[in-house]
């Protein structure tokens, strides 16, 4: 009978506690350090808007696409349903249609991309026109750069589903993937009520 | 604590709620005026926060520990120990209960600290320390013949127990301590508490375990401190 203790060299092993396993804490705190960054937007916006802000907002004589930004939000709700639909699948090993369901997310992320590209394009003002301008394109501006780490990291999910990675038992990849894909899509909701609905 | 982001299931279904608390907030802001849609918020935002708490009230004490997989024969024996665990005594009370079975020790040093040192995270000389008196204690169990293992645990000894028992299905929990006074981890409360820690595993224990968890209502029979 032997009694040993596990052997280690160098410094000590760093401490994991069982409550909730790395990786998701990883994402945990990177999303809730995210939430902070957005607060710390949305406040600027509503002091811009409530406190200092003109009577009427969008002040004269800008107006927002409310009609296009809608079908986009429709559009990247949309992607959260096939991301679930993709972890779904893979839970079930079904593999073509967790490739389906991440192919199809990174191609409505891809579109909401885009519009929201085009939109800027077309609004008729930019983040020079007072707070409105930079509020608006700040707001929404964050948010593009989240879709596009979201769909940074959903490529690179898609690539290792076709690589063959992923089964029912190990999909921690496709799980992480999706939990920063909803909570850019909740932000979006956020944005999307606040500025352009309310 | 309530995470609505904890796996990609609970994200998703925080989405669907976030889209339908913003399509009445919108709804109420548009058919009726600004003034009804802060008012829906205000409201929605009440009933979510009691929501939260009143689910946070009833819910069920959490699955400390997995079914244990081990033989019929075989006894799991965790020992809570920071230095203590080369006493005579508890070395006796080991061998007492695994007589008979085919015994597996697992002794958990927990890296005590200092508060500010936890905080800070600075915890490198705890763990270094707490590997040396584990490597001491399994060496002194093994001079007595004892089958052990051993593992550095949290700083907190509660939560070091909690973490070892998710991966080790123990059949009995031994504390190791010196007498009250003495020891400085007591003043953390952790052998008042090893019930609450052990009695979410109490459901997955076998009969036997039940049956010994049931005579004292405080803590488990079958916990044992020293």
């Amino acid at each position: 009978m032997a009694a040993h203790a596990e052997a280690h060299h160098g410094p000590p092993i760093a401490n994991q506690s069982s409550r909730v396993d790395a990786p998701t804490l990883g994402m945990l705190l990177f999303i809730a350090s995210e939430v902070m960054l957005f607060g710390s937007f949305f406040t600027i916006y509503f002091f811009a808007r409530v406190v200092a802000g003109p009577a009427e907002w969008p002040p004269p004589p800008f107006h927002l696409p409310v009609f296009v930004a809608g079908v986009n939000t429709a559009i990247l709700v949309t992607s959260s349903f096939t991301m679930h639909w993709s972890l779904q699948a893979i839970k079930r090993g079904n593999r073509a249609g967790m490739q389906a369901g991440l192919v199809l997310t990174v191609a409505l992320g891809l579109t909401f991309l885009l519009t929201q590209i085009r939109e800027y394009s077309r609004v008729g003002f930019s983040p020079q026109d007072g707070a409105f301008g930079s509020t608006f394109y700040g707001l929404t501006g964050l948010h593009g750069a989240h879709v596009f780490v979201g769909l940074t990291i959903l490529t690179f999910t898609t690539i290792r589903a076709f690589r063959g990675h992923f089964t029912p038992a190990e999909h921690r990849g496709v799980e992480i993937s999706g939990i920063y894909w909803h909570f850019v899509d909740v932000m979006w909701i956020v944005v999307y009520t606040t500025v352009y609905i309310l | 604590m309530i995470n609505p982001l904890r796996s990609e299931a609970e994200a998703y279904r925080f989405l669907l709620l976030t889209v339908g608390y913003f399509a009445v907030i919108a709804l109420a802001a548009l058919a009726i005026g600004t003034w009804a849609g802060i008012i829906v918020f205000l409201g929605l935002t009440l009933a979510g926060v009691v929501y939260v708490a009143r689910a946070r009230r009833v819910e069920p004490p959490r699955q400390a520990v997995p079914s244990r997989r081990g033989r019929a024969n075989e006894r799991r024996i965790l020992v809570i120990a920071n230095e203590t665990v080369g006493g005579e005594r508890l070395r006796n009370e080991i061998h007492t209960r695994s007589e008979g079975y085919d015994a597996h020790v697992l002794v958990v040093t927990p890296a005590l600290n200092s508060h500010l040192r936890h905080w800070a995270s600075d915890e490198d000389n705890a763990r270094l320390e707490a590997q040396k008196r584990l490597e001491a204690s399994l060496g002194r169990l093994r001079a007595a013949g004892i089958d052990a293992k051993g593992e550095v645990g949290d700083a907190e000894p509660v939560q070091a127990m909690e973490d070892a028992l998710r991966l080790f299905g123990a059949d009995e929990i031994i504390i190791s301590t010196h007498p009250e006074g003495r020891s400085h981890w007591l003043e953390k409360g952790s052998s008042k508490r090893p019930g609450n820690a052990s009695r979410s595993r109490s459901r997955t224990w076998s009969s036997t375990s039940q049956r010994n968890t049931k005579k004292s209502k405080s803590r488990p029979s079958n916990t044992v401190c020293y």
